[in-house]
């Protein structure tokens, strides 16, 4: 049975997007084939890995596990949604490069993803919050040391800026 | 995944009008943590979803002094993890809730799909159950309410009719002299539990005797296992390290594990032992200052 397809108004990076798809397309899809966003990777498809986190309304979510047709209305961000428009890299970004914060690369997008999510979130978050935000972000090259000391510095450089 | 005709409710009215239309061939779509997964892997298809979750009437925490805590069933994982209100009164949901999957997860996911999906891995299942948990059914019908503990048959099988909706969850209001304690025990926090448990025990005010005590466990049988011979054991007894360790050891036998990648059966029946102590013992510390 072929289902007939709907209409979604979604804003993606800021700009709005009509959409006409089947709905059974997850986030991720819709991202990747029918927007071209293909920042946002796709791994083990089963909301294990991260790879695919995105942020929707603020939050971060695994686009994987999300239907295309739930982002009705709602505003999401992918890792192309970072920099500016001038090509100016995010804080997180910058920490990225400056810490190697990965390897292959392949996981960054989602890692970019969670870590600003939680930036937002808190403004002065514990090692603690650190690590339990990684959670739901795997790596299988580098690890995470880097990872965790690249969040740390925006930390520290957001305590610094705010005295 | 196979196509499916796909309906957004728009009160939890047409939900219930909707699901009695399709309830043969539907299935209710709330935050999809694991519906999405099982439609992707082909366990299940369904020809058509009804998705809940943008239904606000159903996302909600509220208190009472006399009737206690009621949860809507689209509440997210996240929310109930960082509602001030269950931190004060009900602080071991929001302990239990940090460790339910990942943070993408606990963001999207709602506690009612949680209970909806019925896998017995789940966390939030036994701690409710500890914490005497009761639930809402709503259908075009009309409305019941469950012991949460009555509602598990089966590996991923509930007593869910296939026209109704799981629309809150009640706790009674916190019971003096009773702390409720879950741990769990997985190689990373965000990982599968191996093992979990809940423990709820309540104390004859300012003494060592159990009054009360209930013991809930995960990822140990088809569905969240309560373990009464071993609570039977401690009822009307003064707590010792003794007794404890014996409860503990019963509560293994009563277990009915699996084995499976992440642990064998009889590793998992010594981790109970050691998990359920563990939570014997804390649980009655708090509970003789509660």
């Amino acid at each position: 049975m072929d289902s007939s397809k709907k209409t979604i108004n979604v804003k993606v990076n800021g700009e709005p997007y009509e959409v006409s798809i089947k709905p059974k397309m997850t986030l991720l899809q819709l991202l990747r084939n029918e927007l071209g966003l293909t920042g946002t990777k796709q791994a083990c498809m089963d909301n294990s890995c991260g790879a695919c986190t995105v942020i929707v309304n603020k939050m971060a979510v695994k686009a994987c596990s999300v239907l295309a047709m739930q982002v009705n209305g709602k505003e999401v961000t992918t890792v192309e949604g970072l920099a500016s428009k001038d090509g100016k890299l995010s804080i997180l970004q910058e920490a990225f490069l400056e810490h190697s914060a990965f390897q292959c690369g392949f996981c960054s997008p989602g890692k970019l993803m969670s870590s600003t999510a939680m930036l937002e979130e808190l403004e002065n978050p514990t090692e603690e919050d650190i690590r339990r935000d990684m959670e739901g972000n795997l790596c299988r090259c580098t690890g995470y040391v880097q990872y965790l000391e690249a969040i740390k510095e925006v930390v520290r450089q957001r305590k610094e800026g705010s005295k | 995944m196979k196509d499916f005709e796909y309906f957004s409710a728009s009160s939890l009215q047409e939900a219930c009008s909707l699901i009695s239309q399709y309830k043969d061939v539907g299935k209710v779509l709330a935050g999809g943590q694991s519906l999405i997964t099982l439609l992707r892997q082909k366990l299940i298809s369904p020809t058509c979803l009804i998705d809940i979750k943008g239904l606000k009437e159903l996302d909600f925490i509220e208190f009472d002094k006399k009737s206690g805590l009621r949860i809507g069933a689209l509440t997210t994982h996240r929310a109930i993890e960082k509602s001030p209100l269950i931190q004060e009164k009900y602080n071991v949901l929001s302990e239990m809730e940090k460790s339910v999957a990942s943070v993408q997860t606990r963001n999207w996911g709602t506690i009612g799909g949680n209970l909806c999906s019925a896998d017995p891995i789940g966390d939030p299942a036994p701690s409710l159950i500890a914490l005497g948990a009761k639930i809402k059914l709503v259908s075009a019908k009309g409305e019941r309410a469950v012991a949460l503990e009555e509602f598990f048959t089966d590996y991923f099988t509930t007593i869910i009719e296939p026209d109704e909706i799981l629309a809150e969850i009640q706790l009674p209001p916190p019971a003096a002299n009773t702390a409720v304690e879950y741990m769990k025990f997985a190689t990373i926090e965000a990982g599968i539990k191996i093992v979990s448990t809940s423990v709820a025990v309540t104390v004859e005010a300012g003494s060592d005797v159990c009054k009360d005590a209930k013991i809930v466990m995960s990822a140990v049988a088809p569905i969240p296992l309560i373990t009464k011979k071993a609570a039977e054991m401690l009822k009307g007894k003064k707590l010792t390290d003794d007794l404890i360790e014996e409860a503990a050891k019963m509560a293994a036998s009563e277990t009915d594990p699996t084995t499976d990648v992440h642990a064998s059966a009889e590793y998992r029946k010594e981790i109970v032992k050691v998990l359920v102590k563990r939570a014997i013992k804390k649980a009655f510390e708090k509970a003789k200052k509660a």
